[in-house]
């Protein structure tokens, strides 16, 4: 296969470091969490304890997952004082760096899916069963309603994000098949089925992220030459065309839509370094071109 | 475009939006009655799968535990673990087999400390007073005390000795001439950490930890205990004279004298004896008549 490498472009212009800073930094966070989480369990140094649906770090630091404790305030509980403060400074962590943020920088799931897009990207595998982006929202809505109703916590009866995380800190049991089921699913049946199409979690977090002002933006959009690599490489792709094409209708650089995982992606295989983290206030547009006169 | 649609019906931007919120009402709407159907299974808690201390009934529990871990990290004794997805418990959730590791009932309870919602409830301070299920002596046919020897493992292990766990004399009718102590579980101070499971020294334990809800049996609300009822008046409710002594059953080949069963063929000699205080007082079986 002569097909060009994503990114291949960017290696050659800033260098294979530079055009994977984000991913190795994105990576190293992921698995310095699950590290400190492990760091208990494995060497008895105890950091942080617990898993992602409620930790207590150096026992001072409450953090609890506000999708969990939302469906179990439906289910009729309220969290104790610790789960409480836990979800609180959750909540404003993530309205500040965007809810998705969760997803791409600390869920372990989404190394899991970034593999099975990138295995999917390499072998060529074309044909995707069609699976709206809007089906996650649904699910989400179902988990809030079915909490409510059955009174238990529904979504973690079989949350896929949850059982591999504490898997992983508690053991894993058959986790494992249900997250090889995930890697299979996207690698075969549905491109970016689970975190793009079905995850109610990221879901949620993109809802909770919506007015976060940490975004990526596509400050020098003149500078395309529209290689598409960013469309290739990103997981939500529908998320870039607005900010990235949208000058001529008047729409501002700042990739506003809640569905960016804030992954940088984009940033890193750019060769023109189009894109970069900002704010989502810097959302001017520039009129290097003025606009048509009607 | 000048030209409107005439019925807003056969808009196909409309059409197309009804169709795929059809779908995904439907597709979801399966997933969510699986999940349903799933979560009513998940409350059938098996019976040998233990709560923590403090521990909602079950059905509340499952929505207010979020699957942590934090009690299964401050518990001293590594006695609780996290529900696998292959369990048969809900995943993700705090149990404890006591057979494994029993709950070493600390004092402190740390695991409710623990706890971030009110799964497993803060109110309960006194390990004492903590409810994790209730001890049953099931197998009376190899509990080695039932055989007559004195093992007394699970009465010596109770922590709650001579409360929860008693051991009642009775005659060992198969010598004849030694006593039987029988471990006898009081539900009221058992706590359910199931020490006495474990300690139980046979290949399987004759003595196990239940649910309550399976332990326990009920009395009607309306029912009254006639003896407890008649030291309350200071004497027999009703009018004993004119109480029948209606026909029961005895063992095989058991004779008591006085005893009304017609069909034993016993009964109607034994009744009709000169002097027999059975005769003199019908209702009472001989002995308990009253009379020293």
């Amino acid at each position: 296969m002569s097909e060009k490498r994503i990114g291949a472009e960017a290696v050659s212009e800033k260098g294979w470091l530079r055009a994977h800073q984000w991913l190795l930094a994105r990576r190293l966070v992921q698995f310095g969490i699950l590290g400190l989480f492990l760091l208990g369990p494995l060497a008895g140094i105890w950091i942080v304890k617990g898993n992602l649906n409620y930790s207590l770090t150096l026992s001072v630091l409450p953090l609890a997952d506000p999708y969990v404790a939302l469906q179990s305030l439906l289910a009729g509980h309220v969290p104790e004082k610790l789960g409480l403060i836990g979800v609180g400074i959750v909540l404003a962590g993530y309205l500040l760096f965007g809810g998705r943020v969760f997803c791409s920088w600390v869920c372990p799931v989404n190394v899991v899916t970034d593999t099975a897009a990138w295995l999917r990207r390499r072998l060529g595998i074309k044909g995707s069963a069609q699976l709206s982006r809007q089906t996650r929202y649904w699910v989400l809505a179902m988990t809030l309603v079915g909490s409510a109703l059955s009174g238990v916590v529904l979504w973690e009866l079989i949350n896929p994000v949850s059982m591999l995380h504490r898997g992983l800190v508690f053991g894993l049991g058959a986790a494992w098949a249900i997250v090889l089921g995930i890697f299979l699913f996207d690698l075969f049946v549905t491109s970016r089925g689970w975190c793009g199409r079905l995850c109610p979690v990221g879901a949620f977090y993109s809802l909770l992220g919506r007015w976060s002002p940490l975004r990526v933006a596509a400050g020098k959009r003149s500078a395309c030459n529209d290689c598409m690599d960013c469309f290739e490489v990103c997981p939500e792709p529908q998320v870039i065309r607005p900010a990235l094409k949208g000058e001529s209708k008047g729409v501002g650089p700042v990739i506003l839509a809640p569905a960016c995982t804030n992954c940088g992606r984009c940033i890193d295989v750019c060769s023109k370094d189009v894109f970069a983290y900002g704010l989502r206030f810097n959302n001017r547009v520039e009129m290097r071109v003025p606009p048509p006169m009607a | 475009m000048e030209t409107k649609n005439p019925s807003p019906k056969s808009n196909p931007a409309r059409r197309q939006f009804l169709f795929d919120s059809a779908k995904m009402a439907c597709g979801v709407g399966l997933l969510g009655l699986g999940l349903g159907l799933y979560a009513k299974q998940a409350k059938a808690l098996p019976a040998l799968a233990l709560r923590p201390p403090g521990a909602l009934p079950e059905a509340d529990f499952l929505g207010a535990c979020i699957r942590c871990g934090l009690c299964v990290r401050d518990c001293p004794y590594n006695t609780l673990e996290l529900a696998k997805p292959e369990a048969p418990v809900a995943t993700g959730t705090p149990y404890f087999t006591a057979r494994q590791v029993p709950c070493e009932m600390c004092e402190d309870i740390p695991c409710i400390k623990a706890c971030p919602t009110q799964a497993l409830d803060h109110g309960l301070t006194d390990i004492n007073l903590a409810k994790m299920g209730v001890a049953v002596l099931i197998d009376h046919e190899t509990c080695l005390n039932f055989l007559g020897l004195r093992c007394d493992v699970c009465y010596r292990d109770c922590p709650v000795i001579d409360k929860a766990i008693t051991l009642e004399r009775v005659p060992n009718e198969r010598t004849g001439r030694h006593a039987m102590f029988l471990p006898t579980v009081h539900s009221e101070f058992c706590t359910g950490c199931g020490k006495c499971e474990k300690s139980c020294v046979l290949e399987e334990a004759a003595i196990r930890i239940l649910p309550a809800k399976l332990a326990k049996g009920a009395l009607g609300s309306h029912y009254r205990v006639g003896w407890e009822e008649q030291k309350k008046a200071g004497g027999s409710l009703i009018d004993e004279s004119k109480m029948l002594d209606l026909p029961d059953r005895l063992p095989e080949g058991a004779v008591l004298p006085g005893h009304y069963d017609p069909a034993s063929g016993h009964t109607a000699t034994a009744r009709g004896l000169p002097g027999s205080e059975a005769g003199a007082i019908p209702s009472l079986p001989p002995g308990l008549g009253g009379k020293p």
